[in-house]
């Protein structure tokens, strides 16, 4: 565990499996439906519950806001992993305790 | 069981259950994918090897941000107020600080990959042998808590009988594991945290909106519940000098040292890192989200208490604080990015105490005591039997946590069974070279009967197994037995210690301080001030005292 893998010959971005672009990939969806419910069906009884705040909006907004930015750190500070050479060994993975 | 109070039902629609499924759509495709193998990338993330230390920090965080911490703290919010601040600024970030600096040299230098593994090691096969016991049974116990809560929220959406809902929630959570979503835990973590976030965020916004404000807020409670000093509603303690040495000693020192020093759960996350200075800087990143995680777990808690949730209830759930709030402020949308939120943390925490049961079970007991040098199959067919059986074990004492309104007091109590002893053996352990193998064990045996005994003779720290002989209630009674367990344990290794021959000293190295190489203590240089593990931590606490004072 506290070895440093010995030096890969090709190394690359971790893509879409960065979790920063999995987190992107998420809120933009949860954004974006968010927005859309909050623009097209703000109803009475939600503007009830929240205190006229409509919450479905700007909660939308927030979350396309925080996508990109993810999405954006991702794209500019890229965590490299070392491409597959034999030295990725499943023994060194957390055991879950 | 206690019926989840009266018809609190949430009224998720549609579009709720679509972001659910969403979310779960993404959790179970990671772990598909990482069981598959089929991605350096997912294995590279898995492994944690050289990842970036915020990563390692918020996973550090997010591991504990489960549902005994959403929904206990924020029944306590809701019960006592402001005092429960207590937990984070003096309950966590001093012991996160602590694991820093001071204890992640051992853990890391030595390369050990588990409690028992260090237990082993320092102490020889018995205190290997008490310790893994204990901690399965830990395990069973606060899975039980974690099976409860989701149930809780199976009963409030679907309006199934809460025997019906706890069967539903184990079958939910064993899927889940089988599935695989445990193999993706530190994308789940670092998912789970943001989305928890994204759901108590604007919920704590629009509650602090409808109660008024801070000064809105602070009427309608009581002078106990907002302020932290001296804590009594906490405590229970009548008098303010003994609460507050409860809440610097049992909590903010043997409770929380125990829980954040020698919880692997919580270490794991650090012990992937890439070197030295970066596990070191693991905890210390994590308690900068940590110290402000309370203002969108206690306040709404607080808030649903000054809007009068539990006005006129005999017996006031204050577990349903939360639901309560997401029942009355989210529309539908936002509420289904709550549930999702919440049932993640559930699962995750509770498949995370059954793969934690199944991994001591399975290595730590079985194969080290009862049936050496089967094959691997042999044991992964065992370990899953185990966990089955776990889970089962799980529904039996999840009815016996729904007997508490406020599951944190039993959740400190179980701390203080296990996590208070193990923290003095390892303190101890660690620092004297010449405590015993014997002392090793014999400690923990005692240090959990004493805090048993404690938890027995008060009033309700077990619930119904409490005789009252002592008057004490509530977290102070977990603080009394916690710091029993301690003094217990320090006192019984010393004597025994006295009468027993100690390990060789070529076998320390790298365990106990004295025997450990200064250079795993010495700072590397580092570019930067804020790439330093102590200076980082001397911010952390500057911050965490000036937080302290605004809300005394």
């Amino acid at each position: 565990m506290a070895q440093t893998t010995t030096a890969p010959t090709h190394r690359r971005a971790a893509g879409i499996f960065d979790v920063r672009n999995i987190i992107a990939a998420l809120f933009a969806i949860y954004g974006v439906v968010l927005t859309i419910m909050g623009a097209a069906n703000y109803t009475d009884s939600d503007s009830r519950k929240t205190g006229g705040v409509n919450l479905n909006l700007w909660a939308g907004l927030a979350m396309i806001l925080v996508a990109v930015l993810m999405a954006l750190w991702a794209g500019l500070r890229p965590i490299i992993v070392p491409a597959e050479d034999g030295t990725t060994d499943k023994a060194s993975a957390p055991k879950e305790f | 069981m206690n019926a989840v109070s009266g018809g609190l039902r949430l009224d998720a629609g549609p579009i709720d259950y679509i972001l659910i499924a969403t979310y779960f759509v993404f959790v179970l495709g990671i772990g598909l994918i990482a069981r598959s193998q089929v991605s350096s990338s997912v294995d590279f993330f898995l492994s944690g090897r050289s990842l970036p230390a915020w990563i390692t920090g918020l996973a550090f965080v997010s591991a504990n941000l489960g549902a005994t911490e959403i929904m206990g703290m924020s029944a306590n919010g809701a019960q006592i107020g402001l005092p429960t601040f207590h937990y984070y600024w003096i309950g966590a970030i001093p012991a996160m600080l602590f694991l820093a600096v001071v204890m992640m040299p051992f853990y890391y230098g030595s390369g050990v990959r588990s409690v028992p593994e260090f237990m082993y090691r320092r102490f020889g096969s018995t205190a290997h042998l008490v310790n893994s016991i204990s901690f399965a049974v830990a395990q069973l116990l606060i899975a039980g808590i974690n099976l409860y809560l989701l149930a809780t929220i199976v009963n409030t959406l679907f309006g199934w009988n809460i025997w019906l809902s706890t069967v539903i929630a184990a079958l939910i959570v064993l899927s889940y594991i089988t599935l695989g979503g445990l193999s993706a835990a530190i994308y789940n973590e670092v998912l789970q945290f943001f989305v928890i976030v994204a759901a108590l965020l604007p919920l704590t916004i629009i509650a602090m909106k409808k109660v008024g404000g801070w000064n809105g807020l602070t009427s309608k409670l009581t002078h106990d519940q907002t302020h932290s000093w001296p804590g009594n509603g906490l405590t229970g303690f009548s008098s303010s000098f003994l609460s507050i040495l409860g809440i610097v000693f049992g909590l903010g020192f043997v409770l929380s040292f125990g829980y954040w020093t020698t919880n692997f759960v919580e270490v794991q996350r650090a012990m992937v890192s890439k070197d030295m200075n970066s596990a070191k800087r693991a905890p210390v990143i994590g308690s900068f989200p940590k110290m402000f995680i309370p203002f969108i777990v206690i306040i709404p808690g607080m808030a649903a208490a000054g809007l009068g949730a539990f006005a006129g209830e005999k017996k006031p759930d204050y577990n349903n604080a939360l639901l309560f709030l997401m029942r009355d402020l989210l529309p539908n949308g936002l509420l289904g990015v709550a549930i999702a939120g919440l049932l993640a943390a559930f699962m995750a925490g509770m498949a995370a105490n059954l793969s934690a049961f199944n991994t001591v079970m399975s290595y730590d007991i079985w194969q080290t005591y009862i049936q050496k040098d089967r094959s691997d199959d042999y044991y992964l067919g065992f370990g899953r039997i185990a966990t089955v059986i776990g889970t089962l074990v799980a529904v039996g004492t999840s009815a016996f946590a729904s007997q508490y309104p406020n599951v944190m007091n039993y959740l400190q109590t179980l701390f203080g069974f296990f996590n208070a002893p193990l923290f003095a053996t390892f303190i101890v352990g660690m620092f004297w070279k010449r405590m015993t193998p014997t002392a090793g064990w014999t400690g923990l045996v005692s240090g959990t009967l004493g805090a048993l005994v404690v938890a027995i003779l008060s009033k309700d720290a077990l619930g119904n197994l409490s005789i009252g002989a002592l008057n004490l209630s509530g977290q102070g009674a977990s603080f009394v037995s916690a710091g029993a367990a301690f003094v217990v344990d320090v006192i019984v290794s010393v004597i025994v210690t006295m009468y027993t021959s100690p390990k060789p000293e070529s076998e320390l190295r790298g365990l106990v301080y004295s025997m450990t190489p200064k250079a795993d203590f010495a700072e590397g240089e580092v570019a930067h001030w804020w790439l330093s593990p102590t200076k980082l931590a001397g911010v952390s606490l500057v911050l965490v005292i000036i937080l302290n004072i605004i809300f005394h």
